[in-house]
């Protein structure tokens, strides 16, 4: 008997993260330059930082309503009417959590039963599969093709229907492609959902982060508002990661069990981080903008960038994360990453730790200087050339 | 045009190729319009900001006030003019209120640039009043922060 027979069945069932191997062999080595991160190499601007400090100077330093700050959910409800024209009850619709990691945790416990399905479409974030699969629900991969710019359709996902299934899960803009979807692909996921009486949680962290259009809202598509639990949090626009701040907006019925689950296990989101919300929902709008305009200047040159040194790339239109193919150096994506950390030091990440479909392609995060963008792509070039 | 400038005033390194990328035109097109700026003398000068303190220089930088009587037909002009002719004179704005001229001054030491102030400045026609401070430390210039931390403290890889 060992501690490791004491462990529970299904946590030990859930594999480690694809990404902590190539964390440790970089964590060792000096001149890395690193495309596997992911999230904004700018630190959180100023006035929202500062808007906390005053505020612990002031002495606000304890628990929140469990749903989140008045405030603050007031400022997000006004966000959506604004930007997208779709309202939530601040009392009774919106739930501000941990991040958008708590959100996702907490909407798939909240509605799955034991064996219940949720289609997943993939390549996608690492945790999709997991908190299914830990909310004892079962993930069903449906591979997104890469002829399609990795958008699903309702014709790939129609086979994976089941009568149990209860769920559909889309991240867009996408962790790790940087594909989106746009209108008329997501009407027809919206009819889907509606035909197969499906929930779709739609996790639009990147949202903001989408180059020459406009992101679109599931939960603003015509009679999607309620069967929608949208997920969206601070980290990505407003270079907030470490915060630990978002928030889930649904129907009364899904706000309140998971608000249930919320205030059992974690009891409101820190005050602090809540606070930099608000400041960021209410003047923190130009800062992004400009730090959006910054990564679509980085997207056009790591674009170009992969296109000369001959590795092919659908033009990533969101997020800030690039998903070229590597197929032509005759390595597999995990063996071209390792090769690569070895021998040039860049870090980037295998696309098969987003999903087997993401086999022959490989993450890149361009959440990062311009100069470093063009070295990591000089020390690419110089891999391929002396791996002919 | 505007998006170049503010690019190459933040980082007057960055190659045509590189702001071709970004920027989604040609080489020859930026080049050209880079040609244009300069033309026009929009764009004046590539300079590195550079912290010589750090390099280990002690020069004295100071702040000088300057009150003038103003000439008729040119104003403060020809005397500006005067002024900013002088290597040693590195800035030199018109301002509103209780003084006319700022001029910011370098030299090798306090005594240096006083001499300076006493010998050149002060003495030419029109100027009425210099008061001058001498600059102890810089926390920022042109925007940018003298001593910032910016390192990286991501994690090298993450999800």
């Amino acid at each position: 008997m060992t501690w490791q027979d004491k462990l529970s069945t299904s946590v030990k069932s859930v594999a480690p993260s694809g990404i902590r191997r190539f964390f440790d062999i970089a964590a060792k080595m000096k001149d890395v330059i690193s495309l596997g991160v992911g999230e904004p190499d700018f630190v959180t601007p100023w006035p929202i930082r500062e808007s906390c400090v005053y505020g612990l100077e002031r002495g606000y330093t304890s628990y929140t309503a469990n749903r989140g700050m008045l405030k603050l959910r007031e400022e997000i409800a006004r966000h959506y009417v604004e930007k997208f024209n779709v309202s939530y009850d601040v009392d009774t619709e919106i739930l501000v959590t941990v991040g958008v990691s708590e959100a996702l945790d907490l909407a798939l416990r909240a509605i799955l039963n034991p064996g219940d399905e949720v289609l997943i479409p993939e390549p996608c974030y690492v945790s999709y599969q997991a908190c299914t699969f830990m909310a004892n629900g079962i993930p069903v991969s449906v591979p997104a093709k890469i002829e399609n710019e990795f958008r699903i359709t309702p014709e790939e996902l129609e086979p994976f229907i089941t009568p149990k299934t209860k769920a559909i899960l889309i991240g867009y803009p996408n962790n790790p492609t940087g594909a989106i979807m746009e209108r008329d692909d997501l009407l027809k996921i919206a009819n889907f959902a509606e035909a197969h009486d499906l929930i779709v949680i739609s996790d639009e962290i990147y949202g903001d982060l989408t180059y020459g259009g406009v992101h679109e809202c599931f939960a603003a598509l015509p009679k999607m508002r309620d069967r929608t639990i949208l997920l969206n949090g601070f980290s990505k626009a407003y270079a907030m990661t470490g915060w630990r701040i978002g928030y889930a907006l649904s129907n009364p019925d899904f706000i309140a069990a998971m608000t249930k689950i919320h205030q059992y296990t974690i009891l409101c989101a820190p005050i602090t981080a809540q606070m930099a919300a608000v400041e960021a929902l209410k003047r923190g709008e130009k800062y992004m903008k400009k730090m959006v305009a910054d990564y679509d200047r980085r997207r056009h040159l790591i674009y170009e960038g992969f296109k000369t040194i001959g590795l092919e790339s659908f033009e990533p239109r969101g997020a800030f994360y690039i998903f070229p193919n590597i197929e032509t150096s005759g390595f597999t994506s995990e063996a071209f990453a390792e090769k690569l950390i070895q021998t040039e030091h860049v870090a980037l990440v295998p696309g098969t730790a987003f999903g087997k479909c993401g086999a022959g392609h490989v993450r890149c995060s361009y959440a990062t200087s311009i100069d470093k963008i063009s070295e990591a792509l000089n020390r690419i070039e110089h891999f391929l050339k002396s791996h002919k | 045009m505007k998006e170049i400038l503010e690019l190459l005033e933040h980082n007057a390194r960055l190659t045509t190729g590189e702001l071709a990328s970004m920027l989604q035109k040609s080489e020859y097109e930026i080049e050209k319009e880079i040609a244009v700026l300069e033309k026009e003398k929009i764009i004046l000068s590539y300079g590195a900001l550079i912290n010589w303190e750090k390099f280990g220089d002690d020069n004295v930088t100071a702040v000088i006030e300057i009150n003038l009587t103003p000439q008729r037909e040119v104003g403060f002009d020809a005397i500006a003019e005067r002024i900013y002719r002088f290597d040693e004179v590195r800035t030199v704005y018109l301002m509103s209120g209780n003084f006319d001229l700022l001029v910011i001054i370098e030299g090798k030491s306090l005594k240096d640039v006083a001499n300076f102030v006493a010998t050149r400045l002060a003495p030419i026609e029109g100027v009425t009043q210099t008061r001058s401070h001498f600059m102890l430390k810089a926390y920022k210039k042109d925007g940018v922060i003298m001593e910032d931390d910016d390192r990286d403290r991501r994690l090298v890889v993450a999800p």
